[in-house]
């Protein structure tokens, strides 16, 4: 049956815009006006709430015991011993923190926010070894991330993971450290060939002293701030850091940037420079608010267009939370989460430089589009996976240190999972024929095969399990 | 019937089943004519640091011992190489391979402005980008981009293992991850899966939809190929019974049964050796080395050493001066091995690691490691290494 309300355009619109939406809510927003959905999406994501999963104390106390430990010459067992604790400590809280957040993203009623939070985590790519650096810039990220570009962009620039991170803690008067001041412009802000070496020199003078002190907080430290005049961008004066962002922002470029990466994000890995362009005006008219740029997006008509519908492909953390939520899965063992995320090429809170994931076609390849295509038979079916993940050097060197030596290697992992099936089949219209779910999980338009399959279906599990193990399925 | 009509029936066998357009199965109807001088890269990438200096042992250098007073591997225990190198005891296996002429050794791999961290430098080398430049694509996926005569088949570089790595991602052409061939061959035949490859053949255009079939196609078109390939060759050989050693046993298999593969990309992972390194390095570098030698002397075996090109490298070496925990931090520059059949140079081919003139406490590097990319490239994959590195690397003689 084709359906004459918003079904499609709602469908369309909670899958890139959250991830995913319930039958009974599809059903209700449908009966009304799109502009009004869009608003109740903003309304609804209005709530802050803070990852609270690394305790602040407790790794406050640990970063003092690496002070004292790091500071001796010689260390004794017992001190040795206590320096492995640490590191053993920090990585398991850094596990429970990319968990609790992947759990965030498939409970959250509050969508658009962590799909934002999930966008600045690509867009501020970093790397932390401390769980409560990563926690505080992934808080910034969620508490910034419908607000002003400008504010998350000061809050980012100061956040410990990002300071560490992209080595400002070494930048100082007289020995400038470049890294921070490039990736500023070349990956944050103007994209790379809008400035000049020159340009980028002047502004690490002008972040010098940025830095975070013992606890975790930012301090600027006058002794090690370049007081000097600084030329950027053909301006001169004593610039300090946030002078410095607020000249990259006078740059329409910059508003370009944003809007096109958000554009390739939410509706197209193609940009389409026109509407590219009609965001990056408005964004910067409006100040860098990111809900005015975000809402101008979702209420364009381009952004319901068909070529815009059904053909993005879903990114793991996208792939995973949409199915976790659709099907309401408990993970009994969600450390598997974690294995899943490497294997298919997004391990959140680790991304592979500060360019962040390429996206787009780069996440299939034919191991990871095989995963995928079982994941939903595994995690709905209670089915076991055989699969290990890659390592990574520094749990390796952990494991390596508590393990003797020639262990055996890692044993395979089971999706130890439950989907709710009654609380998702009673979501559905009583008389809903197989072909009808298709439908609704699909977001391409289905082709003749499938809905012949289909047809042939009795039951509407079997349907569900089926659908969501197609090609289509990888696309929103 | 002959060996080589075998090949040819059992591949078109499992191909036919398939209902794929012309265009997506040339390599199906190739000629398996250059089955013998079908020259193969196999990769080895050592993960997490390895250290070089407790690798390759500068014995011959007092500065060697002095910044290294508890982890230093003492002369007498050296399996030394020529006055001033030599290898750690458990490389022993290696001694042979060298002797035979199997094994080049470059000294001070890196490259300009070094980064110490893991994943960045891993980044590096899989991407053979410079050091403040970010690539989404490996060089290796970039050889299968640059869809060459030899390179165009969606099996023409396997990584042994569950994922893929990024050195072997393309923009358009990616490589096959598996580390068992029965159970990538199960996998795409399974019924389900097997319906929805019979009826994709709507779907083949470019877009992502159509990127997505012709990925599962090609995968399932490459596991059967490989399966039914691989098949009909069982190595004879002993092999040690680790997981390094059997991912190479794999490589063996594929590369002595002819399949037509290139590129073989294989890991072995713990070299991050912070704290009590000596008895940790040593146990992989006995289970490398094993490996290896079984590895080479199996090729041997079977006539396919000297179309076989096996490279090592770690994404950095270790600080020159030992920690306080008998261990290493993350260095720079560091020590490649390659072995084969056709080394032009054979043996330690450049400078022993100057000791005295560091960079911050680093080895300084003498080579980059785009120009072992690009000799590769250039004089053993058959394509222009400049359209792969994005610049023209100076090429060496050691193939």
């Amino acid at each position: 049956m084709e359906r004459k309300d918003n079904f499609i355009s709602v469908k369309h619109l909670y899958s890139r815009a959250a991830f995913g939406i319930s039958y009974p809510n599809l059903e209700a927003l449908s009966k009304k006006n799109i502009n009004k959905v869009v608003d109740e999406l903003f309304k609804k994501s209005t709530i802050v709430e803070d990852l609270k999963s690394v305790d602040e104390n407790e790794m406050r106390q640990q970063m003092a015991l690496q002070v004292l430990l790091g500071g001796k010459k010689e260390l004794t067992q017992e001190e040795k011993d206590q320096r492995q604790e640490i590191t053993r400590i920090q990585n398991e809280r850094s596990r429970t923190l990319n968990i609790d957040w992947l759990m965030r993203l498939i409970k959250t009623s509050a969508p658009l926010r962590e799909k934002m939070t999930l966008f600045w985590h690509g867009h501020f790519a970093c790397r932390s070894n401390n769980p409560m650096f990563a926690q505080q810039l992934n808080n910034i990220q969620r508490k910034y991330a419908l607000g002003s570009f400008r504010t998350l962009l000061v809050e980012v620039s100061k956040s410990p993971a990002m300071l560490q991170y992209l080595n400002n803690q070494q930048n100082r008067k007289g020995r400038p450290n470049e890294n921070f001041a490039r990736e500023l412009m070349e990956l944050f802000t103007l994209g790379i060939g809008n400035y000049t070496e020159q340009d980028i020199k002047e502004s690490a003078r002008s972040f010098t002293g940025w830095t975070y002190d013992k606890d975790g907080k930012f301090q600027l430290r006058p002794t090690y701030h370049d007081e000097g005049n600084k030329t950027f961008f053909g301006k001169t004066g004593n610039f300090d850091g946030e002078s410095i962002i607020d000249i990259i922002l006078e740059n329409p470029k910059t508003a370009t940037f944003i809007s096109r990466k958000l554009y390739i994000f939410f509706v197209n890995e193609t940009a389409n420079e026109a509407h590219v362009k009609e965001l990056a005006n408005h964004f910067q008219a409006q100040n860098y608010d990111i809900s005015a740029v975000l809402k101008k997006m979702f209420t364009a008509d381009w952004f319901y267009a068909a070529p815009n519908v059904g053909t993005k492909i879903k990114s793991p953390a996208e792939f995973l939370v949409n199915l976790s939520r659709e099907f309401y899965v408990t993970y009994n063992k969600p450390q598997v989460l974690i294995q899943l995320q490497s294997s298919l090429g997004q391990y959140l809170f680790n991304p592979p430089n500060v360019a962040g994931w390429p996206g787009g076609k780069s996440w299939i390849d034919s191991s990871s589009l095989m995963l995928r295509m079982k994941i939903p038979s595994l995690v709905l079916n209670d089915g076991q996976i055989d699969f290990s993940g890659k390592a990574d050097p520094e749990d390796e060197a952990v494991i390596a240190l508590n393990k003797p030596a020639n262990a055996k290697p890692k044993p395979k992992s089971y999706v130890d999972a439950q989907s709710d099936w009654p609380k998702f089949l009673t979501g559905l219209p009583k008389d809903i024929k197989p072909l009808d779910l298709a439908k609704f999980l699909l977001q391409p338009n289905l082709n003749q095969k499938i809905v012949d399959m289909v047809a042939n279906n009795q039951g509407l599990k079997s349907t569900a399990i089926e659908v969501t193990s197609l090609p289509e399925y990888q696309l929103c | 019937m002959k060996r080589r009509d075998f090949l040819r029936n059992s591949a078109f066998t499992a191909a036919g089943t398939f209902f794929v357009p012309a265009f997506m199965k040339p390599f199906e109807a190739l000629a398996l004519d250059e089955l013998s001088q079908y020259k193969n890269l196999v990769v080895i990438q050592l993960s997490g640091g390895n250290d070089g200096l407790n690798t390759v042992v500068p014995f011959g250098n007092d500065l060697y011992y002095q910044k290294r007073k508890n982890i230093a591997i003492k002369p007498e225990e050296v399996i030394k190489l020529n006055d001033m190198q030599g290898l750690n005891p458990n490389l022993a296996a290696l001694r042979e391979i060298y002797d035979q002429g199997w094994m080049t050794l470059i000294n001070d791999v890196g490259y300009p402005n070094p980064d110490r961290s893991h994943f960045r430098s891993m980044d590096i080398w899989q991407t053979g980008s410079d050091s403040n430049q970010y690539l989404s694509t490996g060089w290796i996926g970039r050889y299968l981009d640059s869809n060459c005569e030899t390179c165009k088949f969606p099996y023409t570089a396997i990584e042994v293992d569950d994922s893929l790595s990024l050195a072997l991602k393309g923009g358009t052409k990616k490589g096959i991850a598996l580390k068992d061939p029965n159970t990538l061959f199960r996998n795409t035949n399974e019924a389900f899966f097997k319906q929805m490859i019979n009826s994709s053949k709507d779907h083949l255009d470019e877009n992502n939809l159509g990127y997505l079939y012709k990925t599962m196609i090609e995968t399932s078109s490459s596991a059967n190929y490989i399966q039914q390939t691989s098949k009909i060759y069982e190595s004879k050989a002993t092999y040690p019974n680790t997981g390094f050693s059997n991912q190479l046993k794999t490589v063996s298999k594929f590369i002595s049964s002819g399949l037509k593969t290139k590129v073989y990309y294989v890991s072995l992972s713990g070299f991050d050796t912070h704290v009590n390194q000596v008895q940790q390095q040593g146990n992989l570098l006995k289970q490398y080395a094993e490996g290896i030698s079984a590895f080479l002397n199996d090729l041997k075996a079977h006539n396919k050493l000297e179309d076989t090109l096996v490279i090592t490298f770690s994404e950095f070496g270790r600080r020159v001066e030992q920690n306080a925990s008998n261990g290493t931090d993350h260095g720079t520059a560091n020590n490649m091995f390659l072995f084969g059949g056709k080394l032009k140079k054979q043996g330690i081919i450049n400078n022993a690691p100057d000791l005295a003139n560091l960079e911050n406490g680093d080895l300084k590097y003498q080579v980059d490691f785009r120009e072992v990319y690009g000799t590769i490239l250039d004089k053993w994959l058959d394509v222009n290494n400049q359209q792969i590195l994005n610049k023209k690397f100076q090429t060496m003689d050691f193939i």
